[in-house]
């Protein structure tokens, strides 16, 4: 055994008016350098568990009723975490034990510059004039491989993207070299182009500074991309240890297998099964383009046009579904948007069964939105929370006037049945459901006037993984039963390979690639879907590669307002498989 | 910012417009005729229709309008009936006393209204929280005027502690250069007149300030609470920072928002406060002008009045979209 940093023992957290503690009798132990993964699915209490070797669980209303968390200083001295007063351990914040977040939109303070946010931390903890701290703090934003460190230093947070904002917190918590680093789902909330990227960053990092890492994650594939030790936590308490590769070669536990057996892994969907081609298409769009303006100037001038959807055209057939993938800002939910009408493009057609709805009036457009619904995200976002579920259901029915009352209640309580709620379901508010149920709720809402598209953004990827299989499973058997045609929106190639029938591939508001799944998954024609494909973590451990730890550069999708729209021609590389041409040649 | 500053200020034109003309057709609809406090009971008819030729009285009330609208392009609003004065010059007269006061209400209520706001949310439900949100609640819920009568009583009549009325004593002769008395004697070297300037500012400047204080308090204190709850609180905490720092540095920088909004909004509900508070105190501001000409049936005193008030809203509506972009980086003014 190496020099051990931290041994947690024994660690009860509690909240008062809880009877049971969130987190059990927690016990980890540490050595310095090592790269330990923390893994559960929400409510495992992992979140609790790091929160609380800083103690910060305390700001929340947690309380440590138990346990001893003895941090070792490497010359044989010792001190409990558990014990400190609050003026030691802001001493240890920030200093030994550094901690980074799940948000980095929300982790950063708004309102103060990245070079004040940073600086704050190195005076606080080292003696050093403000020169020497700026010197420290470029260095660190060097190690985290920002470009342009100086000008980052006088940016504020807005300015920089969900990625870069990422590797400011990194940055933030190296420019004190600590001995330990904790990441609290340090890659969950970014697309997997850049979580691969953070990830390598972190590798890296870890690497060059032989610090400890304790990284939180309820991905599979983070573990198998990072970690040495994995340990897996389950209603609070430590269920399953051990090295990375026994604990995915070998699981003890029937939670941690089905954890593996849950995360959807690329490659494993069988081949699928050929969609017999039908005369018209349920959802059409053609030659589409959608531009924001860009005003700037004394009055507001219209100065140039950000790029949002460009020439896009596609098809879905009923019963078969189109995969659109990209990263955040590629332009897909601005397309679905578009789809929805509730935002106006340039020019293009959109085609409900045929029939262009650009040219609809107010009152043909309330009748074809009967045949385009939507499901969310946000499961808990997107149910109004006053409603009873009964109530939400019905809702789309009364506002289209389908049927009498009666035949109303009769159809929720159908549709209820049918996604899977228990009939008692009906009459409950929906903070009474967990995040699956309330997407069914939200799947059993859009499909309760038959629609002929459904538009899904993203629908699981804010559920745990456990959950989402259950979820793809449920979508699929609504397709089939009501033939409708599904625009699945998701960064999760995972997913998509389960789900899709087809896959389009969106950059930049550009269609770039689209055709059959196993073509565009197995054999990607374009570039940057080889890029995206290539980010997804991998299934096991002993599959790690070596992936470059800086950001790629990414092009300004803002164009003068004189910018002709692009028409793109696609060239078959495949059957039914598209590529764009590149403007050059 | 510029730019948006100046179409703000351009924006202000038609403001000004429609509310003089709406002030003008309210004045045209009450009942009375203006003539008659011009001149005595007694005059004959001819006098009458002299005095109403004179003052422009005669002609129909677009007409009056239009000329109204002419003559104020050119800097004349009227000519007060009451005082046979320029309205303008009477306004500008008073304005300072109206300005000094309102200043002092709004300093009292943002130096005792955010501190305490901003403790009473690091640690709710602690003594000091409590204390806050009772004194919040008395100033809000105080009426002004009877905290004014009250004030008056117990430390002009009982106490004979300080002066009940008006901005300064008999004789002090003290030179108007801002018509800030304040600023006035501070700029003279006259420390007496300062003194005496705040003793006179003291109480009318607490009863104006005390349900401005009550709201800056609960307001800054809900901004506060949901501020501490972000993400980023957790994150300067991990930084190994100071509760102190933690608080002020960064959850109050982000809390500023609101409480100038609610400072912007509430100085405008001071402004007319004023009106009461200042005739309580017997201020020479132009509350008590407006409430003296709308006794009188002073039209163009009461028109000059409204439209200055209005100026003095939509001023401070400005001031504060400008301070938005100050405080919080992501508030662009286009």
């Amino acid at each position: 055994m190496t020099e051990p940093l931290l041994d947690i023992d024994g660690l009860t957290v509690s909240f008062p008016g809880t009877p049971r503690p969130v987190v059990n009798d927690f016990s980890l132990r540490f050595a310095k350098g090592q790269v330990v993964a923390l893994v559960g699915e929400s409510g495992s209490g992992k979140s609790v568990t790091v929160k609380a070797i800083l103690r910060l669980i305390e700001f929340q209303g947690g309380r440590i009723t138990a346990g001893h968390g003895w941090l070792h200083d490497g010359k044989g001295g010792r001190i409990d975490l558990f014990a400190c007063s609050e003026q030691q351990m802001q001493s240890i914040r920030g200093n030994r034990i550094a901690m980074i977040f799940q948000e980095p939109m929300t982790s950063l303070n708004p309102v103060l510059t990245v070079g004040f946010q940073l600086r704050e931390a190195v005076l606080r903890h080292q003696d050093v004039t403000r020169a020497q701290a700026d010197e420290i703090c470029l260095e660190a934003l060097r190690q985290v491989r920002l470009s342009e460190p100086e000008r980052r230093l006088v940016q504020y947070p807005h300015e920089l993207s969900g990625g870069m904002r990422q590797r400011v917190m990194i940055a933030m918590a190296l420019a004190c070299k600590p001995d330990l680093l904790i990441a609290d789902e340090p890659t969950t909330a970014l697309d997997v182009t850049v979580q691969a990227e953070i990830l390598a960053l972190l590798r890296t990092i870890q690497a060059e500074t032989g610090m400890a890492v304790l990284i939180i994650t309820h991905d599979m594939g983070v573990v198998a991309e990072i970690a040495a030790h994995v340990h897996v936590m389950l209603h609070g308490a430590k269920i399953e240890h051990g090295p990375v590769h026994q604990v995915f070669d070998r699981p003890q536990q029937a939670y941690t297998r089905s954890l593996l057996d849950a995360a959807p892994r690329l490659g494993s969907a069988p081949p699928s099964p050929p969609i017999a081609p039908v005369a018209t298409a349920a959802i059409e769009v053609r030659n589409l383009v959608l531009r924001y303006p860009v005003r700037r100037g004394l009055f507001g001038a219209h100065r140039a046009n950000v790029h949002a959807v460009e020439d896009v055209s596609f098809a879905v057939a009923p019963g078969e579904t189109l995969a659109l993938v990209g990263e955040s800002g590629c332009g897909k939910s601005s397309l679905a948007r578009t789809i929805l009408r509730l935002q106006t493009p340039q020019s293009g057609e959109i085609r409900l069964n045929g029939e262009n709805i650009l040219g609809f009036d107010h009152s043909q457009m309330k009748a074809a939105r009967r045949g385009i619904q939507m499901v969310f995200q946000d499961p808990y976002a997107s149910l109004n929370p006053r409603k009873r579920v009964a109530e939400i259901i019905a809702e789309p029915l009364q506002i289209h006037g389908v049927g009498s009352p009666a035949e109303i209640r009769d159809r929720v309580a159908a549709l209820i049945a049918r996604v899977g709620l228990p009939p008692e379901a009906a009459g409950r508010f929906p903070h009474e459901f967990s995040g699956g149920q309330r997407q069914r709720i939200c799947i059993a809402r859009a499909v309760a006037l038959n629609p002929s598209v459904i538009i899904a953004d993203e629908p699981v990827s804010a559920l745990d993984v456990s959950i989402q299989a259950s979820i793809l499973e449920l979508i699929e058997e609504i397709q089939v039963e009501f033939n409708v045609a599904i625009l699945f929106i998701s960064h999760d190639m995972a997913v998509v390979e389960k789900v899709a029938d087809r896959v389009a591939v969106m950059y930049q508001g550009e269609l770039i690639e689209i055709g059959p799944r196993d073509a565009v998954l197995r054999a990607p024609a374009h570039p940057y879907t080889r890029q995206l494909l290539d980010a997804v973590p991998v299934p096991h451990p002993s599959l790690r590669r070596d992936r470059p730890a800086a950001p790629r550069l990414i092009a300004s999708p803002i164009h003068p307002v004189d910018a002709p729209p692009s028409v793109f021609v696609m060239d078959e590389v495949g059957p039914g498989h598209f590529l764009r041409r590149d403007r050059d040649n | 910012m510029l730019g948006y500053t100046v179409r703000r200020l351009f924006g202000v034109i038609p403001v000004l417009f429609l509310v003089s003309l709406l002030v003008f057709a309210l004045m045209q609809a009450a009942p009375g005729d203006p003539v008659s406090m011009l001149i005595s009971d007694e005059a004959s008819a001819e006098d009458r229709a002299r005095a109403a030729e004179a003052w422009g009285l005669d002609q129909p009330a677009p007409v009056q309008y239009l000329n109204f609208v002419r003559n104020a392009l050119n800097g004349d609003f009227g000519t007060s009936f009451r005082y046979r004065e320029p309205v303008m010059a009477l306004v500008l007269d008073r304005l300072p006393a109206t300005l000094e006061l309102a200043l002092f209400a709004t300093l009292l209520a943002v130096l005792v209204g955010i501190p305490l706001g901003v403790l009473s949310a690091a640690r709710p439900n602690s003594v000091l929280d409590s204390i806050g949100s009772v004194v919040g609640f008395f100033g809000i819920s105080m009426p002004n005027f009877w905290l004014g009568i009250m004030m008056i009583l117990v430390f002009s009549g009982y106490m004979n502690l300080l002066p009940s009325s008006g901005r300064e004593p008999w004789g002090m002769g003290l030179d108007r250069v801002t018509g800030f008395l304040t600023l006035d004697a501070v700029l003279q070297g006259r420390w007496d007149a300062l003194a005496q300037a705040l003793r006179h500012l003291a109480m009318p400047a607490i009863v104006l300030g005390t349900s401005m204080m009550g709201i800056i308090m609960q307001v800054t204190r809900a901004s506060m609470l949901e501020n501490l709850g972000e993400d980023y609180i957790m994150t300067a905490r991990a930084k190994g920072l100071s509760g102190r720092t933690v608080l002020w540095r960064h959850a109050f920088r982000n809390a500023l928002v609101s409480v100038i909004t609610i400072t912007g909004l509430e100085f405008g509900a001071l402004i007319s406060g004023a009106i009461i508070v200042e005739t309580v105190f017997s201020w020479p501001g132009i509350g008590l002008l407006l409430i003296q000409g709308i006794t009188f049936r002073d039209f163009p005193l009461i028109v000059g009045l409204v439209l200055i008030y209005t100026s003095l809203f939509v001023l401070m509506n400005l001031l504060i979209d400008l301070a938005y972009s100050l405080v919080d980086p992501r508030i662009r003014m286009r």
